[in-house]
């Protein structure tokens, strides 16, 4: 293993914690439509995000060991396990973000640096500076076209597809795990103003907030 | 709005997710110790600014954050090609004054009818 400084973000001791949503849920509101929503917003909130920098090769050895999916090589490419709740996602040629469950990180972090030992690459936890907006519902597509310049026409953004883009001017990383389901990636600093500018984008759909 | 294509990204994206850097191809000098003042002067400060074909460096800020070299033309805004850093441009001033010459006169003549 490296000599790499690593220490765990969640602790144990009673600290408490809240999602960068919290604030926005107390100054904005969560509206509730019930049935009449055409558009559902939930925050993934408190997942473990890392990212993973280095050759392709090396990195797709230590995290298929590691984690038991390959990283994809194709730009622009999101893969997911089985039960979806674990994702890689190409940022770039030498770059890639990893979605675990909240607390999974660490471990996480801490086998790839035993099985990666004195190679050359760089993982970051940055779950603390992101969080993931999940949109779901019938005019989730027609809600991203007024905030997104990318274009996320089914012909060019099918399932499996994540970029990193502008919406709303603020960058964001934006995916499509499942055919219904959108994801949108925000800097924490970034999460307020993301989620007003989707409560107002998404009044015309009744926007549904599950909190 | 304009598409600029990523040789990164390999797709086209749009023109808000980039930013230009200015000229390409610009090598340290091997020895900077044995230049003379200005030779280290041309290499810091001075750029080249021609009317045509223009190789530059654009960064896709906002998408892979990578450095990637385009081939411009700075009377027409043109981009001719984009490509890869370290590799050399397919389409240079040489290769592109033949056919350039003759639109560039029409074009000229256009805007005095």
């Amino acid at each position: 293993m490296s000599n790499a400084v690593t220490f765990d973000t969640r602790t144990d001791t009673a600290i408490p914690v809240e999602s960068p949503l919290a604030f926005s849920y107390r100054q904005s509101g969560a509206p509730r439509a019930g049935s009449s929503s055409r558009v559902q917003l939930r925050e993934r909130a408190m997942l473990g995000h890392l990212i993973l920098r280095g050759g392709a090769i090396v990195l797709d050895e230590a995290v298929r060991d590691v984690l038991g999916i390959s990283l994809p090589g194709k730009p622009q490419a999101l893969v997911q396990d089985t039960s979806g709740e674990r994702s890689i996602q190409w940022l770039s040629p030498d770059e890639w973000l990893v979605i675990v469950p909240g607390g999974e990180e660490f471990p996480l972090e801490t086998q790839l640096r035993e099985r990666l030992g004195n190679s050359h690459y760089a993982i970051s936890d940055v779950s603390g500076g992101q969080t993931a907006l999940e949109i779901t519902g019938e005019a989730a597509r027609e809600l991203l076209m007024k905030a997104v310049i990318y274009d996320v026409h089914p012909s060019n953004f099918p399932v499996g597809k994540g970029v990193t883009t502008v919406f709303a001017k603020a960058t964001t990383i934006l995916r499509r795990p499942s055919e219904e389901r959108w994801e949108l990636v925000v800097r924490r600093s970034f999460a307020d103003y993301c989620y007003r500018w989707l409560l107002d984008a998404a009044a015309e759909y009744s926007v549904n907030v599950e909190q | 709005m304009f598409y600029i294509y990523c040789p990164y990204c390999g797709e086209h994206r749009e023109e808000e997710e980039f930013h230009p850097k200015g000229q390409a191809h610009i090598e340290r000098p091997k020895d900077p110790e044995a230049c003379s003042d200005e030779e280290w002067g041309n290499y810091l400060f001075f750029r080249n600014n021609p009317r045509g074909v223009h190789h530059e460096m654009w960064v896709h800020a906002v998408g892979c954050r990578k450095f990637f070299n385009v081939t411009r033309h700075t009377v027409s805004y043109e981009i001719l090609e984009t490509y890869k850093m370290g590799e050399q441009p397919s389409i240079t001033a040489d290769s592109q004054k033949q056919p350039r010459e003759p639109a560039a006169v029409s074009h000229q003549e256009g805007v005095r009818a």
